[in-house]
């Protein structure tokens, strides 16, 4: 089977000018390859580079060498190379990424946020309503919230709203940091359920998840960065 | 049409003035910007304007336009609101009478050339007849847009959607156009241009008019012309179409429900009644009427 | 916010512009392209050369050196500066639109607001008084003024209604490119919420092009999904929004982005 994702040779550092240049190496030459319907867990002791692997393959950071081939289309595309709108493109269709934190849009209503990545793909507003109004459900955001911009939520509720988002279209890839981090047990495994349903339709999977619990339930391959490690 | 061969009237001309009060290279200078307003119909050409014995707003742009094309065997009519007798349309008729010794006249179809201020007669004007505007304000673009670059690119380019706004303005504040003088006009299809502050009600004799029709603004310094026969017309939206005034009474001396009516008040109880602004046609009318008819005023149009 | 991907050419396409004012290069060999539906963010502290290379690229201003093309709806790419004025100007009041920080400079102040929007269309040849009061009132409502202030003079406006009514102003010809100096700069931080967030909302839902200078990190993210950061008259980063806030290189970014917080 064609992976998903393939990572080569990936390298990070950080050069901190507003420190005297510092140089903060974070991993070196990685290799990673995820293919459909695996979920690939991230492990390795706190600052190993975890996070900072998820937003190279998010494109978030630029990574200093190597290459991400993500799976989009049917043909690979080099992340790391690909012009910006390409990368919007890979990001609208094929790669969901759900952060450790929400970022709020003053006045835009959960509901909407929730629906947004489907009506970027072409979903008309009321079947993407109704699909986000069923995920936040499912993850118990009381109804009078989903009129409501979650600025003013708790952060449990904000969190829920973030997995919503992430998990509204079935992207073919999913990055998820830390998903479960703030939630309580019914709604860690409601996460969890998310996930198994994502990796049923085939989807490919990589995430950070320090309960053990949730690690357990889903992963299908624990993938260590210490060797890496370039500190 | 010179100076030196200008025959000298009784009682005419001042000596020590050339003949109409400019000296010939002026007039020159200004005879060629008007044929260059002649040829670009609506567009302002800018001139030379001389300082003339008399102030600004009183129809310095006129007078040297009428200075410029006026000859000794001209006959000169000036009518300011209509009316040959008032003081702005006495003086500048004096004026030409003693710096040319022209002849003036008060009877329209008599005069060769026309100076006014606010009207257009009410006869209609034949061919060779020159009809003279003195303007005040020649830009039409200036209360949308006050620097004089920007105006002059929107007429080079014809960017003339600005003219509508004013209409727009017009109505939605008073429900209809309710700009009543200075209505702008396209002339010949191309330029925007400010008629002068004569009332809406003469726009539509400046269509296809046989006269020449050449407007000068002294302070502006500008010139610009309609010539014989130029199609002029004036702006207005599809659903809010350009109407002149009409009045429900006729004109309380001679009759007329045609002409352009003034509003005159002749007590200080409230007494007041509509009169022709057309002094000569008024008087024309009321000469040509059986002696023995009523005022129509009290006869309110029926017989007694 | 969606990029027009299907599109196959670049809606304006910068190269190598520069611009000197005396002795000071105010913009130094810029090159980018622009894509339908694509938001750019230009960043940079003031006298970074951002007001100058918006200038530029919307024609305001001509670059002393380099081409800027823009791709007509009928003819295909032209280049700014070989255009003839009448086009050049028939550009910018129907197919672009330009945002002023002072909405009293892209107004007219003496008209009412009605007029305002209205004006666009009266210069391309709108000639039905009713139609084009039914088309400012529709788009006073969509940037979300009262409708019964229509016949109102701006000057009766909060600052934030008159930057809206800018906004209908520009957008009602359904422009494709709007260029947009500081929108936000100005403004009280809760009318700079609703601001962005209309302005946001028209973009994704025209499908507009656009680019966006600010020196605000925030509005930056909000609105553009890529950034350009200007320092000293050169670009000295590009990159995708969040990369660019989120993973600066460039110890300028760097000092820019650590210098605010949490854009």
């Amino acid at each position: 089977m064609n992976p998903a994702i393939e990572v080569r040779n990936l390298s990070k550092e950080f050069t901190l000018h507003t420190q005297g240049g510092t140089v903060l190496p974070v991993f070196r030459n990685l290799d990673l390859t995820v293919s459909p319907g695996e979920c690939v867990v991230l492990g390795g002791p706190s600052g190993v580079g975890k996070s900072t692997l998820i937003r190279c393959m998010y494109a978030n950071y630029r990574p200093t060498g190597g290459t991400i081939a993500v799976r989009h289309d049917g043909r690979p595309a080099d992340i790391v190379s690909a012009p910006p709108r390409q990368v919007i493109d890979v990001r609208r269709r094929t790669l969901g990424y759900v952060s450790q934190f929400l970022r709020t849009i003053p006045r835009v209503p959960a509901l909407d946020i929730v629906a947004e990545p489907l009506r970027a793909v072409g979903v008309e507003a009321a079947e993407a309503r109704a699909r986000a109004a069923e995920l936040l459900r499912r993850l118990r955001i009381p109804e009078r919230l989903f009129g409501l911009p979650p600025a003013t939520f708790s952060g449990g509720e904000q969190q829920r709203v973030n997995i919503a988002r992430g998990f509204a279209h079935p992207y073919p890839i999913l990055l998820l940091d830390e998903p479960t981090a703030s939630l309580d047990a019914a709604n860690r495994e409601t996460v969890v359920g998310l996930v198994r349903e994502a990796l049923d339709r085939g989807a490919a999977i990589v995430a950070i998840l320090h309960d053990q619990d949730a690690r357990d339930a889903v992963a299908t391959r624990l993938f260590d960065l210490s060797p890496y490690s370039a500190m | 049409m010179s100076a030196a061969t200008a025959p000298v009237a009784t009682g005419g001309p001042e000596t020590g003035y050339n003949f109409a009060y400019l000296d010939e290279q002026t007039k020159r200078m200004i005879r060629r910007t008007i044929l260059k307003a002649v040829a670009i119909p609506g567009y302002q050409c800018p001139f030379g304007g001389r300082e003339m014995p008399l102030p600004y707003g009183w129809g310095t742009g006129g007078i040297q336009v009428t200075a410029s094309v006026l000859g000794a065997d001209d006959t000169l009519k000036v009518i300011d609101q209509g009316a040959d007798d008032t003081t702005n349309a006495v003086s500048i008729r004096r004026f030409f009478e003693r710096t040319a010794g022209v002849a003036t006249t008060e009877r329209t179809e008599e005069a060769t050339i026309i100076q006014t201020r606010h009207r257009i007669p009410e006869a209609p004007l034949r061919e060779g007849q020159v009809l003279v505007y003195q303007v005040p304000i020649p830009e039409p673009l200036r209360w949308l847009e006050p620097r004089e670059t920007e105006s002059r690119k929107m007429h080079a380019l014809a960017e003339y959607g600005a003219m509508h706004v004013r209409l727009y303005e017009d109505i939605a504040h008073h429900g209809q156009i309710a700009t009543a003088y200075d209505y702008p006009v396209k002339v010949n299809g191309r330029y925007v241009t400010a008629p002068s502050p004569i009332p809406k009600f003469d726009n539509p004799k400046m269509h296809m008019n046989p006269a020449i029709q050449l407007f000068g603004a002294g302070r502006e310094k500008r010139i610009y012309a309609i010539p014989p026969y130029t199609r002029v017309e004036s702006l207005d939206f599809e659903d809010h179409p350009f109407e002149v005034q009409r009045w429900d009474e006729v004109c309380a001396l001679c009759g007329s429900s045609e002409s352009y009516l003034d509003e005159v008040i002749t007590d200080d109880r409230g007494g007041h009644m509509f009169v022709c602004s057309d002094t000569y046609y008024c008087a024309e009318r009321q000469a040509a009427r059986p002696a023995a008819a009523a005022p129509w005023s009290e006869a309110g149009g029926s017989a007694k | 916010m969606s990029v027009d991907t299907q599109a196959d050419a670049p809606l304006l396409e910068v190269q190598g512009l520069s611009k000197r004012f005396g002795a000071i290069q105010a913009c130094r060999n810029i090159s980018f392209d622009l894509w339908p539906g694509e938001v750019i963010g230009i960043v940079g502290e003031s006298g970074s050369g951002k007001t100058t290379l918006l200038n530029c690229i919307s024609a305001r201003l001509a670059p002393d050196s380099g081409r800027v093309l823009y791709r007509t709806r009928h003819e295909g790419p032209a280049d700014l500066n070989g255009m003839s004025e009448p086009a050049r100007r028939m550009l910018m009041r129907t197919d672009w639109g330009f945002v002023h920080q002072d909405p009293r400079e892209g107004l007219r102040m003496r008209v009412s607001a009605g007029a305002n929007v209205g004006e666009r269309l009266m210069a391309l040849g709108a000639r039905h008084y009713g139609n084009i009061r039914a088309e400012a009132l529709d788009w006073l409502g969509m940037v979300e003024i009262d409708q019964t202030r229509v016949d109102d003079m701006p000057r009766t406006f909060s600052g934030g209604m008159l930057q809206r009514l800018q906004i209908a102003r520009n957008l009602v010809t359904r422009p494709r490119l709007v260029f947009m100096d500081e929108p936000t700069g100005g403004l009280d931080v809760s009318v700079q919420a609703r601001l962005l967030d209309l302005i946001r909302g028209l973009v994704a839902d025209l499908g507009l092009s656009a680019v966006v200078v600010t020196h605000d990190l925030a509005v930056a993210r909000m609105l553009s999904h890529r950034l350009m950061v200007m320092w000293r008259g050169s670009v000295v980063e590009t990159g995708l929004t969040d990369q660019v806030l989120d993973d600066p290189h460039h110890p300028y970014t760097q000092l820019l982005v650590s210098s605010v917080l949490q854009p």
